[in-house]
Parts: C-alpha cells; structure tokens; sequence
C-alpha cells in the first residue's frame, strides 16, 4: 500500500444544494449516477417484485388478484399507483441493462475506451432505457 | 487511507481484489441471458398470456433451475453493488456495518421468498 506513506487530501466541502446543482454532467456521469440509482431502486422494491411473482405464478386465483391490482388496486393503493411503481421498475431494469451492457462491452474491448465512444455509447444508453421505458409505459397504462 | 491490517483493520472495508469485480460481471451475464430466455418465451408463445402460459414458462424443470440460479446472483450481485454505495456515501463505521447486515439480511430473506414461490410451482 503506497498510500499509506503519504496522507491525501480531503475535500468534504462539497454541498449538496449550492454545489451538485451547479455541476455540469457529462453523459456518461448521468448513465453512471443512474445506474447506481437504479439498482438501489430495484433492492429496495425488491419484495414488490418477489410479490408480483408470487402472485402471478401461484394460482389462478392470485392471478386474479395480480390482474386487479394493476387495474383497480389493491387495498388502499390504487390501480394506477401500482403501474406506476411498476414503471419505475420497468426504467430501472432498463437503464441498469444497457448502462451494464455498455461496462460489459468496455470490459472487453480495449479500442471502446475512449472519450468519444464513452460519450457516444452513454447517449446510446440514455436513448434506448428512457425510449424503451416510455414506450412500454404506454403501453401499461393503455395508451395504445 | 486508513490503516487495513492488524487491530486497526476496517471491518466494513474493501475487498481489493479480482473476486468481487469478476463475480460481478458472471451475475450480470447470468441474469442477461435469464431475460433473453424469459422475454423469448413471452414473444413466440401463440395467443394472449393467461395463467397457464405463465405459470407454464416457470415450471419447466430447466427454468426451474435458471431461475433458482438467477435469485442466487440477483442476491450475490445487489451485495456486491450495495457495498459500494454504501462504502462510498456512508463513512460513520457503525452506521455502515449496521446498513450491511440490514442488506444481507433484506437479500437473504428475498432470495428465501423468490425460491420458495419457485419450488411449490
């Protein structure tokens, strides 16, 4: 560890509300602050999904129950809140897809590291996950 | 860079290593193909999904064991995703480890619920 030799600077001046806003973030720092937005949504709606699979493939009665929940509701919770929920899920899956397919590709091809495919590729993911989400969103909610 | 061997070693530290970064990308890869799998079942089935095309997907013994591996690396995968983000926005020590059991904890119990729905298909 050549790092403990010398201690490094620290900077924790850094405020969320009068610095962050004021960064300019390049495509591939959105699809990167996404991608870890992402997966954090996924982890912490992760019983929702599990429920969703439980109830979709035990019976046909919690079929039933899986069907009316996206469209009249369930319990308190209505129709539309849960397609929404859905949605976001539907976007995370999307984003963290193609944003890993996107490392994957830099994993293994030398020449796919540089700036320009590194803005390129993050524009690429950027238009395909939110295209993707708002074409199937469309469809979730019956727009066509 | 604080100190990582002997008494004043980080218990909620990093890995440095290969394992995490290659275990990474297999569980990624496993779920990719998993989707590919799933999503082509879904687009060549013939007719609207009803139950028993779905459940039908799912209880076919090959997918049966995909899918019980799959619940597997989501779990592997989200551990290793969320203990870097834990590592990198969360520095109090005792905050951090008790944000990593509630994770391995969350994980585990998931995994438990997701291969049990799988098993009594």
């Amino acid at each position: 560890m050549t790092e403990l030799a010398k201690k490094r600077p620290e900077f924790r001046n850094i405020n969320a509300f009068k610095d962050l806003t004021t960064y300019r973030m390049t495509p591939a720092a959105w699809v990167s602050i996404l991608h870890r937005a992402s997966g954090l949504i996924m982890f912490l709606r992760l019983p929702f999904i599990i429920w969703m699979f439980d109830t979709s493939v035990s019976s046909e009665i919690s079929f039933a129950k899986f069907s009316a929940a996206f469209n009249i509701g369930i319990g308190f919770v209505p129709g539309w809140f849960i397609k929404l929920v859905a949605l976001a899920l539907i976007w995370a899956y999307l984003h963290h897809f193609t944003a890993g397919l996107r490392h994957l590709w830099m994993d293994v091809s030398h020449s796919a590291v540089n700036k320009q495919f590194g803005k390129s590729s993050a524009l690429t993911v950027l238009v395909i996950s939110i295209g993707l989400a708002l074409v199937l969103g469309a469809k979730l909610f019956g727009l066509y | 860079m604080s100190v990582n061997y002997g008494s004043k070693r980080v218990v909620v530290g990093a890995h440095y290593g290969l394992r995490d970064w290659l275990s990474q990308r297999v569980t990624a890869v496993l779920m990719a193909l998993f989707t590919l799998a799933l999503l082509a079942q879904v687009i060549f089935s013939k007719g609207p999904i009803g139950y028993d095309k779905w459940a039908g997907i799912f209880s076919a013994q090959w997918m049966k064991v995909l899918t019980f591996s799959v619940i597997v690396a989501i779990a592997w995968h989200a551990w290793v995703g969320l203990r870097e983000v834990l590592m990198d926005y969360i520095k109090p020590v005792g905050l951090r480890l008790a944000l990593q059991v509630f994770s391995i904890v969350w994980l585990v119990s998931c995994a438990g619920w997701g291969i049990q729905v799988l098993w009594r298909l």
